[in-house]
């Protein structure tokens, strides 16, 4: 898709962050990698040391740390994690295409258009500005409850909704940013020859918006993958990997479990962490070397 | 007798700032007009108003005959029939150059993707860039960008082309090739209007010239005479201090 023209678009995920991490340890020489390790180890035996013998450790570690516990209750969270993963992808979709014609409203210029830019502005001020707990939990309890026809009245469905409501007005602004960093001269040559002004949006701008968009989209993307957690405060019937964690904590009174289940997040989230970095990390050197 | 293009008391301002104070031109088919001035004397603005880019305050444009600042006047059916080039060449980044020079003739004439390639072809070939059809824009040189805006305007098919400055974002080396390509344009027989710097090739490529100054045509004529003979005091200092700076 994108032109690599100089192979610093070729490379394994990890590339950027490694090179951002330990470049300055590389220029220093080996001496410099000798104290990086010496003072890491030192950090962390004082870290351990200090912990493991605090007065309560020994409770600590038997209520976080306890093998039997994880091992009971972690392959049920990761089955639970399951429902995490599919309401994360059903919502990504959605979100991506919703906050792009949120964001495509409130760039839209001329005076006819005043009502549909005043009704995106206030769309995505009002949803940034509230938690987007609040409107799980509004929407979720608060629509199966008015029970109108034809509506589902799912919780788990509206907890859904709300999430959506609340990440489309970030999402939509991430992409108002992109849309305004490509440079009037690209609408008016597209303009100049023609083109519609929607025309000029989808084929001129939007590309080249989005493109610049993806490293921010990703972390948004990262967010929402956590934030279906929240969805657990209204889907009482459907538990996810947070939920699944409670039970065991409360029937065995024991915190482990819920360490397993921010396990469960860990594995999709530090891989795309890494991703998130490589990609702007890319980004970052490409735009050096068109300077 | 057609008429090419018509401006009648053509007036802009940006804010405060009056750029056009009535302006008046004529032209006729297959005439090259180059405009001169210093910068800011309303070449870029006045180009930019012939095609609608920006609106005008007061005063008329008639384009091949058709009065384009009427009211209900479709804007975009009055471009397609215009085409112009800018002065930071402009193309689409995130396209080819072939996908560059096809987009509006698809999206906008409705041809075909295979009779639009074909029209693309034969333009690049005839301004030696064939070979560069598949290149994103940023592979390319200045002069081949330029050239590749031009034959993006060409594959409009277009009735005139306005060229706005466009060999000042160059290196003085890539200037020769992209005027080359003008001139052979202006054997064709197409109608331009060129805003320019060029003194040299002004009078080697146009019909006529116009002298712009604080927004005004202070004076038009052959380019012999006006490069020669000029009539106002203003003409004469702008010409004395472009040979002063060594660019004619």
């Amino acid at each position: 898709m994108t032109p690599t023209d100089d192979g610093t678009s070729a490379g394994p995920p990890a590339e950027g962050r490694r090179s951002r991490l330990l470049a300055p340890l590389r220029q220093e020489g080996a001496k410099g990698v000798l104290i990086a390790m010496v003072s890491t180890l030192v950090v962390a035996a004082a870290i351990v040391y200090l912990v493991t013998s605090s007065p309560y450790w020994p409770d600590v570690k038997e209520s976080f740390f306890n093998w039997t516990q994880f091992r009971d209750s972690f392959p049920d969270i990761l089955e639970a994690f399951r429902r995490n993963i599919l309401w994360f992808m059903i919502a990504e979709p959605i979100i991506l295409a919703w906050a792009l014609l949120l964001a495509i409203l409130r760039s839209l210029r001329g005076p006819v258009f005043f009502p549909l830019r005043l009704l995106a502005t206030i769309y995505v001020d009002l949803f940034r500005g509230v938690p987007t707990l609040l409107v799980v939990y509004l929407l979720g309890f608060g629509v199966p409850t008015l029970g109108i026809p034809g509506l589902p009245t799912q919780s788990a469905f509206w907890g859904m909704v709300g999430l959506i409501l609340g990440y489309s007005a970030y999402v939509a602004e991430v992409y108002r940013a992109g849309i305004e960093s490509v440079h009037p001269s690209q609408t008016a040559a597209a303009r100049a020859l023609g083109l519609s002004r929607w025309r000029t949006l989808q084929h001129v701008v939007i590309p080249q918006a989005v493109r610049r968009v993806i490293p921010p989209l990703m972390n948004d993307f990262l967010a929402l993958q956590k934030d279906t957690a929240l969805i657990a405060v209204v889907a009482g019937t459907l538990p996810e990997a947070f939920t699944m964690s409670q039970i065991f904590q409360q029937g065995n009174f024991n915190f482990t479990p819920i360490l397993g289940a921010a396990l469960c997040f860990l594995i999709i989230t530090i891989p795309l962490t890494i991703f998130t970095d490589w990609l702007l990390e890319r980004q970052r050197r490409q735009r050096m070397a068109s300077v | 007798m057609s008429q090419a293009v018509r401006v009648e008391g053509v007036f802009k301002s940006f804010g405060e700032l009056e750029v056009l104070r009535g302006i008046d031109l004529a032209m006729d088919d297959h005439e090259v007009a180059c405009l001169i001035g210093a910068s800011g004397s309303g070449k870029s603005t006045l180009l930019r108003c012939l095609n609608l880019l920006e609106p005008i305050d007061a005063g008329r444009i008639w384009i091949e005959g058709r009065e384009i600042t009427a009211p209900g006047v479709d804007q975009n059916a009055v471009r397609r029939g215009i085409g112009i080039v800018f002065q930071s060449f402009n193309l689409f980044p995130h396209m080819t150059v072939l996908r560059n020079i096809t987009l509006a003739p698809t999206k906008v004439l409705g041809l075909s993707r295979q009779e639009a390639t074909n029209r693309a072809h034969e333009l690049l070939a005839r301004f030696d860039l064939d070979d560069k059809a598949a290149d994103y824009p940023d592979r390319l040189s200045g002069g081949q960008q330029q050239r590749v805006a031009i034959i993006r305007a060409l594959a409009m098919q277009p009735d005139i082309m306005l060229l706005d400055e466009v060999t000042s974002a160059l290196d003085p080396v890539l200037v020769a090739e992209v005027l080359d390509a003008i001139r052979e344009l202006a054997h064709t027989g197409m109608t331009m209007v060129i805003a320019t710097h060029e003194m040299g090739f002004a009078r080697d490529v146009a019909s006529r010239v116009a002298f712009l100054h604080e927004g005004r045509i202070l004076e038009e004529g052959s380019p012999e005479r006006i490069f020669s003979a000029p009539e106002q005091e203003e003409t004469r200092r702008f010409l004395d201090r472009v040979i002063a700076a060594g660019r004619m």
